[in-house]
Order: C-alpha cells, then structure tokens, then sequence
C-alpha cells in the first residue's frame, strides 16, 4: 500500500510536468488548429536556458529558492520569446495554408531546434545543476522529496495563475475568442495576431517551467529530451480533449500516473507504449478527446 | 502480349543495369563505389515507402503518420522468414542453382511481408479510420510506436539488442523492380474506378457517400494497399542491410516519408518519387558541411514549405498529359526545376 501511494505521487508528479507542456500543445492548437511539434523542443530550450542560467545566478541571491525562482522566471521569459520568434518567422507567413503545409513547417522548426542545440550545446548529456539541495519529508508512512513537492506545488500554481489568465481577465477572453472563431474575433475588433503570438509567448513559458521542473528532479539534459517528452505532452491534450485546457491538465495527470504505475508493476520496457495505447483505446470510444467536444458535420 | 513484353523488358533493363553497376561500382574502380551504390538502394526504397504512404496520404486523403510501422513489421517478418526458414526452403528447391534459390527465399520472404502488413493494416485501419484529420494522425502515429515497442520486446527476433545475421539477399535490381511495381500498381489504381474513389473521398467524403461510394471500405482498402507496400520496402530493406534495430523505425522515420512526399507534392505519384530521390540524396550532399548539414536541411525544408507549400510539382503529372487537356496543365512550370530556382521565383512574387 505504502508502495502504491509512493508510486502515486511519482505518478503526479510526472504527470504535472505532462500536464505543463500538454497546455501549450493545447492552447496553439485551439487559437490556429496547428500540431506545433516544436512545442517539445522549446521544452529542451527551457532545461538549457536554466542550465546556463542556474551557473550565472546560483550563489548570488540570499537563499537557494531565491536562486531557483530566478532562473525559472528568466528561463520562461527567454523562451516565450523563442516561442514569438517562432510564430513570427515560421507560422505567420502561412497562416492560410494547407493543415499539412503547416504540420510539415512545425516539423521542420522542430528539426532546426534540436540540431541547433546539438551544435550550439553539445550532443552529450549536461548535468543539471542542484538548485535546491535534496531535503526528505516524512510525510505519514511516505518518504518524499522536498524536491518533488516544490515541482508539484510549481505546476499547480502555474496552472491555477493560467487558469485566473483565461477565464478572469480581458485578454483571455480575447485569446479564448479566437480559438471559438477566429475570423468573428477579428470582426469584434480584437488583435488577433496579437493573441496568437501572445498565446505562443505563454505555451512556451509552460514548457520551459516544465524543462526546468524535470531537470531538478532528474538532472541529466540533452538536446533530444524534447521529442518523447513532447510527443507524450502532445498525447496528453489530445487525450484530454485538444484545445481543452483542463482536459490538458487532466490528459497529463493520467499519462503520468499510467506510465509510472506500468514502469513499477509491470515491464519498464512497455512504459513508452502505454501513452499510446491509452490513447488509442479513449479515442475509439470517444473521438474528440476526454473533455472535447464532438463536432457535428454539417453538409 | 505487349504487357509481357514491357514485363520482360524492365525486368532485362534492371538486370543490365545491376550487372554494370556491380562492375563500375561496387567491383570498380571508382573511389566511393559501394557509397554510391547504397544510396542508389536507399533511395529505391524510399521511393516504395514514399509512393506507396502518398496513396493513403495524397491520394485517399487519409492522414496517417504511422508509416514507419508498416515498414518495420514488413523487415521483421521478411527477416524472420529468412532467417529461420530460408534453409528449409533451399532444401525443397535444391534442384535449381544458389542464385535462384536466393531468388524463392527472397520471394516467400517478400509475400510473407506483404501478407504481415496488409493485415497489420487491416487492424490498425478498421479502428482508426473512423477517425478524421489530426486525431487519425495521431492515432497511426500511436499504432506506429506501440508496434516498434512491440518488437522491441520479442526476443526472437533481437529484442533491443537488433536482429542480426539476416542473409544478404536484396540489392539494386529487386528494390528497383519492386519500385517500378509499385508506381505501376498506384499508377493504375488511381486511374481505375477505386482510384476515382479515392480522389473524391479525399476531395469530399459526404459528397462521395451520397454518390454511392463505400466510404469506410475505401478509405480501408487505400490504407491496407499502401501498409502492404511499406512492408515490401521493410522487405528488401532487411535483406540488404543484414541487419534490423527498432532504432530505424520510430516515428522520426514516418516523418521522413511524409516530408518526402509532401516537398515532391502531395497527391502527384513523380512528386513522390522525386522526393524520395531528392531527400536520399540531399542530405548525403550537404555532408560537406559537416555539422551545419542538419541544419540546413531544416531550413531548406521550412522555406520550401513556406515559399511553395504544393510541394515542387504541386498536383500536376509530369506524364499523361495527353488525357487531360485542361487549360492547368499549360500553367505553370511542369518540370522539375531546382529547388533553389523555385523558391527563388515564388519568393519575388
């Protein structure tokens, strides 16, 4: 039992880094109905960035939570503009074209981030460094990290503040305008280039916090941990209903908890292929996702 | 009586050229030879794998980025065919000399291979083709890693260690001939009554249905024919690299084929090939460049895609222009210019 709460939280835990790259899979996609296969690579650029970063800074604030808050915050600024970039250079120019014209454009991008950053950063595996040192918590019979509980509290209050952004303020009205019809959006005099590059700026910012989540609990980074991490990511939102922002958060949590629980009771070999299967067999039953909604075809 | 010539005649014209590519390059004296020769393989089968995912794709309509999939399961049959009966079955046809034993190995594997795949798609196509567009994609994408997982994990065939020890069987003359098959099958498909089929349902699915097309058995039929061809691919691709590993077959592979066949253009059979061809030999070209290769061919890949987003030839036939005579044939360029000078020109526009 007590090995099954453990695995439970290790489940969460993974499944809210999921959850974290699974929102910008689900936001891009809900404002240009675009797979933005990049979206795990910005991930990697996020583990990067905090990596150089975290060298910069450690040591040079007051406390280590100080030094993490840092890098994290500069991390994600660095790569919402990355994600603009992006947008900018990649998508906008062909905004009108063709689903698969845009597929292969996104796979393109992704292939260019992760041959930049094997140039640019090294092919070989960098060790994260320790931001926060490793503390346990007895908490009732469960022995868990202090590091596990800082990247689940992180997740959680990134996706509640993302949360109080779409649903409370004014911009996110507009940004949840465009994804329901972008054409009358633009009608209604909002911006829409403007909250697609800001709805691109704030995906990426989630996938960097997930980067940086992940290497503080597993330390090793390479230019390539973006394409399962991402492809799972991608799995999630569509698990969940893609274009569904709690259907995300909900896709991520059960890839992580599935994986997790199949790694430790069943074959580590199957781990990768239980995302999939997952998705295959909530698909069959329900073709639009968990949480998204059937679209009825009309003639 | 003509066909069993034109038969004969491809058959002879790939023999030859075999013949005087063992001489020239891999027995020769040209530096690289055996190089050369590779990639001349390669880009065979990548023309199987490109023109035979474009009539699922292109044709049909159904996006499936599974592809990869079809061709491991297709190496591995092949290969396991090969491997554990090819001895038997040199003993049942002794009486004919070693080169033409190799010949029925290398057949039984390669319709063992086709059956393997035609089915797998058969399963994978019934359940996932009443999906549509990105949750289609997905799903064979899905299908795609649940299959190289799967293999991963059978022991006899090499697990995660690779399969190894598989004979030499396949070379330029096979891949070849089961290239020009394959464009000749696709070819006449799309221009018979399922052809017909396909194109509407990719142009309009509804419309079709209320012509009286069955939707689901087509769209099933273009899923399972195109599976059975990327499992040939996997055939001959098994017997002549010798040896197999999961590696070659994840979902980085399907794109490949995809990209091919979107840069060529989609829907259009020469496209396809050109595109194989084109990203065969691209990136062995840009090696020069050493670790700016990759990156270049990503860029190159993204401004194509940008500046002219119908692939290089778009929809059009670089042949059978005498059918149709409509006023889009003259438009345009028909020929395969350079990339550069293609998206040279669209980008002034």
């Amino acid at each position: 039992m007590e090995s099954f709460l453990q695995q439970l939280i290790n489940g969460i835990s993974l499944g809210s880094i999921y959850a974290l790259v699974a929102l910008g899979y689900t936001m891009v996609y809900g404002v240009l109905r675009l797979i933005n296969f990049a979206h795990g690579d910005v991930y990697m650029l996020g583990a990067y960035f905090g990596y150089y970063l975290s060298r910069a800074v450690q040591g040079k604030t007051p406390s280590h939570i100080l030094d993490a808050a840092v890098v994290m915050l500069l991390s994600m600024i660095g790569c919402a503009l990355v994600g603009m970039v992006m947008e900018r250079l990649a998508y906008r120019p062909v905004r009108k074209a063709s689903r698969l014209t845009l597929l292969i454009i996104a796979i393109g991008v992704s292939l260019l981030i992760e041959n930049a950053g094997q140039l640019f950063f090294g092919a070989d595996p960098k060790f994260f460094p320790q931001l926060i040192p490793e503390t346990h918590v007895q908490m009732g019979g469960l022995m868990v990290t202090n590091q596990q509980l800082i990247v689940l509290f992180t997740a959680l209050a990134l996706m509640i503040l993302l949360n109080l952004f779409i649903y409370r303020s004014r911009t996110g009205k507009a940004m949840r305008a465009v994804s329901f019809n972008l054409d009358a959006a633009k009608l209604m005099g909002i911006n829409t280039d403007r909250i697609i590059a800001l709805t691109f700026a704030l995906g990426s910012a989630l996938a960097a916090a997930g980067g940086i989540l992940v290497s503080i609990n597993i330390p090793g980074i390479d230019p390539l941990m973006g394409v399962m991490t991402g492809l799972k990511a991608f799995v999630a939102a569509v698990l969940g209903g893609i274009g569904n922002i709690f259907g995300a958060v909900l896709g991520g949590l059960i890839l992580g908890l599935a994986e997790v629980m199949v790694a430790g009771y069943g074959s580590s070999t199957y781990r990768d292929a239980i995302a999939f299967l997952i998705l295959i067999v909530i698909l069959l039953f329900k073709p639009s996702g968990i949480l998204g909604k059937g679209q009825v075809e009309k003639v | 009586m003509k066909r069993i010539l034109y038969i004969f005649g491809v058959i002879g014209v790939l023999a030859l050229l075999q013949w005087g590519l063992t001489a020239v390059l891999l027995d020769g004296p040209v530096r690289q030879g055996p190089y050369y020769y590779q990639i001349l393989v390669l880009a065979g089968i990548n023309i199987i794998l490109a023109v035979s995912l474009n009539l699922t794709n292109g044709i049909a309509g159904q996006f499936s980025i599974g592809h990869a999939g079809f061709f491991a399961v297709g190496a591995y049959v092949a290969a396991s065919v090969s491997y554990y009966g090819g001895s038997a079955i040199r003993a049942a046809v002794s009486f004919i000399p070693p080169m033409g034993q190799d010949a029925v190995v290398l057949l039984i594997a390669l319709a063992a291979a086709a059956l393997a795949t035609a089915l797998a798609g058969l399963i994978v196509g019934i359940p996932s083709l009443r999906l549509r567009g990105d949750y289609l994609a997905i799903v064979t994408l899905g299908f795609g890693e649940i299959i190289r997982v799967l293999i991963l994990n059978i022991d006899a065939v090499g697990g995660a260690r690779g399969f190894s020890g598989i004979p030499k069987l396949s070379n330029f003359f096979w891949v070849y001939l089961m290239a020009v098959a394959t464009v000749v099958t696709v070819w006449n498909l799309v221009r018979s009554t399922y052809g017909r089929a396909f194109l509407a349902i990719r142009e309009n699915e509804i419309a079709a249905q209320a012509m009286g097309i069955d939707v689901t058995r087509h769209k099933v039929l273009a899923f399972v024919i195109g599976s059975m061809f990327a499992g040939m691919a996997g055939c001959l691709f098994g017997h002549y690299t010798m040896y197999l590993h999961t590696n070659s077959f994840t979902f980085v592979k399907s794109f490949e084929i995809i990209i091919m066949i979107a840069i060529g253009g989609l829907g259009s059979i020469e496209g396809a090939v050109l595109g194989a061809v084109l990203l065969t030999v691209l990136p062995e070209a840009f090696r020069g460049f050493d670790s700016y290769r990759m990156i270049i061919y990503s860029l190159a890949l993204i401004l194509i895609m940008i500046y002219r987003p119908q692939g290089i030839l778009g929809q059009k036939s670089l042949f059978g222009k005498k059918r149709r005579k409509s006023a889009t044939i003259d438009a345009g360029p028909t020929g395969a210019k350079s990339v550069a000078a293609e998206t040279g020109v669209a980008g002034k526009q």
